[in-house]
Order: structure tokens, then C-alpha cells, then sequence
């Protein structure tokens, strides 16, 4: 158990610097200009602007943002926003979570619920970010409750919530769906109803179908809220970040990288929480086969 | 019989599937049988010929399609609501995150009798079936038999007063099917309930039961009823003159149906 896990973290750590070989290697031996078939590109450049080097990006890290005195170091901006990002991540996964599971849980407990809804949130997930950024922006302005005001991180929330909702549905439905008929059978034997159903069969054999989806719910969360922050305009995390320090990729290359480093790592922390999520609930995935 | 003492009545019973295609199967017809209380009964049959449906209908897991079932002078919905029967099929169908004992205690548990009272019963049940030592193990590190055990150690929990099982030992192999076969006597003799055991092996049939009711499909109905009257079901009896004359009934049953030509048809052991 312990070699395995040891090893895991082995090839983890190899597969990395693979990478970082990898880049290297192509950046010394490709041409500067890249390689062009007629005028398309089919290689890109590897000049130091394209392509800095990995110390160069890792060193960068260790300067301030800015020239300005009272700048933060690089590394410490970038976290503050990576945390800012994974936080709204985190109430969006949540959100989608619940959402998702209610959703299975209606079509489930309803055929005519299934044929209903099901189509509705396949076609959901075809319509673009970039749409439904304003129109979400858009509705939750029109929100007044009391002295409630829709802030402009509610809204990157709920495009989250959106994109994570939707592997939760779909495979909690079908996990929900997946005991036998000789397990329904015993329960209707037993007299119990559709809550005690729901409890004690199929809510826990749906987990092993749940866990792989809660993992791409989180992955989605990041992602959308990573483009939703662009797309509303919503300052202070990762996806600003990486288009501010884009507009300065000429100057600085190496600051280009950094935010995206930073969304590598909510993506990472994301997936580490929703892994030791499953530790908590491995009784129920006994017979699961490991991803 | 007198109505009261019966543990199932069941009266003309016809059940008919209508397949998605607009066909139908005619899966029983005219079914009668009634089983007393404590009497351990048998179906036999080949297969498709409707063994496995009329304990369906019996637990009330289908509805019938005519005719009545009554269990203990009840409809079949109150028997199941009032848990007046416990079921085994013939895949354990444990269920997988449960530890044995949660696995057994589940219907106790269901019906919310309380935590002393459940360890209690499964503890009673856990020793029956030899299984003390595996209590807090998982069903996915158990053996065929012993997950087999576990379901029937399930379906007696609520100390039924009648069991239905449908092919219990069916996977099972010759050597753990007999030891099975001995430990249901021994069960059934303890608690006194009545069992309807449907089964495919005519030795099976015979060393279990008082009577078998054999059956014959298209539609499927009772053909034969053959009464054994064994005053012990010990070891000894698979080796007796007796349980092998129980065996050829059964059999000539099974296989003259329609001609009744060997003999007289089973009725020698009434
Ligand atoms: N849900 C169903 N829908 C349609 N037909 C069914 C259904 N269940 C059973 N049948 C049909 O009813 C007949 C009796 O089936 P049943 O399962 O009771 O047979 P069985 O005696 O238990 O057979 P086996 O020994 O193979 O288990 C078969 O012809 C089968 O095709
Ligand atoms: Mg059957």
C-alpha cells in the first residue's frame, strides 16, 4: 500500500519534470521562428517572448508584481488570487453539487421527470460561456430582497455551479438507477418506502458513480470560474490575473506563466479535496474499480 | 385444513405477462395449492414453467392475474406490510458496503427495532450459520456459501413464520449444498416456519420438504403433488430406501407428465 502510494507520487514528480525536460529540449533544438508550412505555423516559436525558460519563470516568481515600491512578490499575488478564484470555485461545486443531485434525484423518482428534464440539461451544457456570462450578470442585478445586493463574484458562483452541475446529474441519475431489481425487490419486500429506499440502497450505491463525477465537477468549477471571471469582469482572481499580465507578455514573459501556474494549482487542491472527500466514503465504493 | 392453520392458500391462480411486443405468456394457470403452517414445500419444474412467478406473486412482488393468494388469512400486500414472510433469492444480493452483520440486521433495522435488539437477533443468527468470526467482514471476502448463508441468516431475522426462497443454493457447489441443505433442516426445525423452496436438483426437493409440488410449463401448472413423509432429515436419510424411492417418484413425476405410465404416479408414499 504504502510502496504503491509512494510510487504514484514517484511518477507524479517524474511526469513533471518530463515536461519541463520536454520544453526545454524542444526550445533548444526547434528553430526560433518555429516551423512554417507555407504561412501557417505548424510549430510554434520558441523564442524567449513565446517560450521562456522554466528558471526564468520560476525566478520570476520570487520578484515583485510591479516596479511600484510598495508591489507584492509575484508569488504571493498570484496565490492571494488563486485562493480569491478557488474559493468562488469551491461555492460554485457546491452549488452544482446540490443542484445536480436534486436534479437525479426528480428524474429518479419520476419517469415523466426523466423524459422532461434529462434533454433540457444535455442541451444545457451546448450553450456557450461567453453567452450566459451576461445574462446571468444580467438577471442577478434585476435581484432586490431587502438590502440583498447580486455582487459580480455571485455571478462567476452560479456559471460554475453551472458546468459542475451537469456530470453530477448525469451519473447520479445513473448510479441512483443501479441497484438490481433483486435488491429493489427485497426492499419492497421489506415494505419500505422511497425515502428508506433512497437512504439505505440507492444513495450509497450510487457513490461509486458519484466520485468520478464530483471530480469533474470540480475540474468544471475551475474552469468556469476561471473564464467567468473574464467574462463578467470580475477582479482580484486568477483569470483577471492572467489577462492583465498577458498584455505584458512583450516586456515580461516569464510573468505571463505565473497565473497560470496558480490555476494549475486550484486545479490540483481541487482535485485533492474531492480525492480525500472519497477516503471518507470508502466503505461505499468496496468493488469500485480504481480509476 | 382449516383455513386459519394454513400459511398460504392459493386458489386458481393465473398470472399472464403481456410482453412490450403486445404478446403474452401465459406463465400460470390455474394454479392451486395450499402450504400449512411449519410445512416445508417444494416447486420443481423445468425450467421456464412459472416456479419462480408464484413465489412472486405469494411475496406480492407481482400481482396475480386471477384467482386469490391468501398468507396466514391475509391478503398478500398486508402479509408483505406486516412482514409476515421472509425472502431469499437465489443470488445473495448482499449488499456490498455493509459489514455481514449490518447485512442481516438491514430488514430489523429497516422496520426500526433498536440497536440492542438487532445485535442481539444477529448474534443469535450469526452463530447459527457458523459465521461468528466473520461479523464485521464485508460480503466481497466471502465465500459463494457463506454469502449464501448470510442471505438466509437475512431472510429469518424478523423470526418469520414463513420463508419463501427461490433457488437459495442454486450456485453452489454439490459438497456446500448439502452442508446448506442440513443447516436449513436444523433452522427450520428451530423456528417452526413454514417454507415454500423452489429448486431445480429432485434430491434437493426430497430431502427438504414434506410434500413436492411438481410442475410443467406452457402454461405453467401443478401436475403432480408427492407427499414424503420422513420421520427424521438427518445424514443418514440421503443414504435410506426411502429418500431414494422419494427421489424415483419425483422424478417419474417430473418426467411422465403426461403419461402416466410407470406406475402409479408418486402416489405410493402418501
Ligand atoms: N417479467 C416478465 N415478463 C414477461 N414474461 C415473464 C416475466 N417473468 C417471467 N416471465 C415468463 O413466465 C414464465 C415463467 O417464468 P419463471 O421465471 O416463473 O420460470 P421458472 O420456473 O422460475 O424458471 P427457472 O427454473 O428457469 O427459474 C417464463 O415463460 C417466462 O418467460
Ligand atoms: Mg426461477
Amino acid at each position: 500500500m504504502r510502496t504503491a502510494r509512494a510510487q504514484s507520487i514517484l511518477w507524479g514528480v517524474v511526469g513533471v519534470l518530463g515536461v519541463a525536460a520536454l520544453w526545454e529540449l524542444y526550445k533548444a533544438v526547434a528553430p526560433d521562428e518555429g516551423v512554417t508550412v507555407g504561412s501557417i505555423t505548424v510549430l510554434p516559436r520558441t523564442t524567449d517572448i513565446a517560450m521562456p525558460h522554466i528558471w526564468d519563470m520560476v525566478t520570476r516568481l520570487f520578484d515583485p508584481v510591479t516596479r511600484a515600491a510598495d508591489a507584492d512578490v509575484l508569488w504571493w499575488a498570484v496565490l492571494q488570487a488563486a485562493a480569491f478564484s478557488l474559493g468562488i470555485a469551491a461555492l460554485g461545486w457546491v452549488l452544482g453539487v446540490i443542484s445536480g443531485m436534486l436534479l437525479a434525484l426528480l428524474m429518479q423518482r419520476w419517469l415523466t421527470a426523466e423524459s422532461a428534464v434529462l434533454p433540457w440539461v444535455v442541451l444545457s451544457q451546448t450553450v456557450p460561456l461567453i453567452a450566459i456570462a451576461p445574462l446571468v450578470k444580467r438577471w442577478g442585478t434585476n435581484i432586490h430582497v431587502g438590502s440583498f445586493q447580486w455582487e459580480n463574484w455571485m455571478s462567476v458562483a452560479v456559471i460554475a455551479s453551472y458546468l459542475a452541475f451537469f456530470p453530477v446529474a448525469v451519473s447520479a441519475l445513473r448510479g441512483l438507477k443501479s441497484p438490481p431489481q433483486a435488491d429493489t425487490d427485497l426492499f419492497h419486500a421489506y415494505a419500505a418506502g422511497w425515502w428508506t429506499t433512497l437512504i439505505r440502497l440507492r444513495l450509497p450505491a450510487s457513490v461509486p458513480y458519484l466520485m468520478p463525477a464530483l471530480k469533474l465537477a470540480a475540474a468544471n468549477a475551475v474552469v468556469g470560474t476561471v473564464v467567468a471571471e473574464v467574462s463578467i469582469g470580475l477582479g482580484g482572481g486568477i483569470g483577471r490575473m492572467i489577462i492583465e499580465f498577458a498584455a505584458t507578455a512583450s516586456g515580461d514573459p516569464a510573468k505571463t506563466w505565473a497565473p497560470i501556474f496558480g490555476a494549475v494549482l486550484i486545479g490540483l487542491l481541487s482535485a485533492g479535496l474531492v480525492a480525500l472527500l472519497g477516503r471518507g466514503l470508502g466503505r461505499f465504493r468496496r468493488g469500485e474499480v480504481p480509476a | 385444513m382449516s383455513a386459519t392453520r394454513a400459511a398460504v392458500t392459493i386458489q386458481g391462480v393465473d398470472k399472464v405477462f403481456r410482453t412490450r411486443k403486445g404478446g403474452e405468456v401465459h406463465a400460470l394457470s390455474d394454479v392451486s395449492l395450499e402450504v400449512a403452517a411449519g410445512e416445508f414445500v417444494s416447486l420443481i419444474g423445468p425450467s421456464g414453467c412459472g416456479k419462480s412467478t408464484l413465489m412472486r406473486l405469494v411475496a406480492d412482488l407481482d400481482p396475480a392475474t386471477g384467482g386469490e393468494i391468501t398468507v396466514f388469512g391475509k391478503t398478500v400486500e398486508q402479509a408483505r406490510k406486516d412482514q409476515d414472510y421472509g425472502i431469499a433469492f437465489q443470488q445473495a444480493g448482499l449488499l456490498p458496503w455493509r459489514t455481514v452483520r449490518a447485512n442481516i440486521e438491514l430488514p430489523l433495522e429497516i422496520h426500526g427495532v433498536d440497536a440492542r435488539a438487532r445485535k442481539e437477533r444477529s448474534d443469535e443468527l450469526l452463530a447459527l450459520i457458523g459465521l461468528e468470526d466473520f461479523a464485521d467482514h464485508h460480503p466481497d471476502q466471502l465465500s459463494g456459501g457463506m454469502k449464501q448463508r448470510v442471505a438466509i441468516a437475512r431472510s429469518m431475522a424478523e423470526r418469520p413464520r414463513l420463508l419463501l426462497m427461490d433457488e437459495p443454493f442454486g450456485a453452489l457447489d454439490e459438497m456446500t449444498r448439502e452442508h446448506m441443505q442440513n443447516e436449513l433442516v436444523a433452522l427450520c426445525q428451530e423456528t417452526g416456519a413454514a417454507v415454500i423452496f423452489v429448486t431445480h436438483s429432485i434430491p434437493e426437493a426430497v430431502f427438504l420438504s414434506d410434500r413436492v409440488v411438481v410442475m410443467s410449463p406452457r402454461p405453467g401448472r401443478i401436475t403432480d403433488i408427492i407427499d414424503l413423509s420422513f420421520s427424521s432429515r438427518d445424514e443418514d436419510l440421503r443414504e435410506d430406501a426411502a429418500f431414494y424411492k422419494g427421489v424415483t417418484a419425483v422424478r417419474s413425476a417430473l418426467h411422465g407428465g403426461a403419461d402416466a405410465s410407470p406406475g402409479p404416479r408418486g402416489v405410493e408414499n402418501r
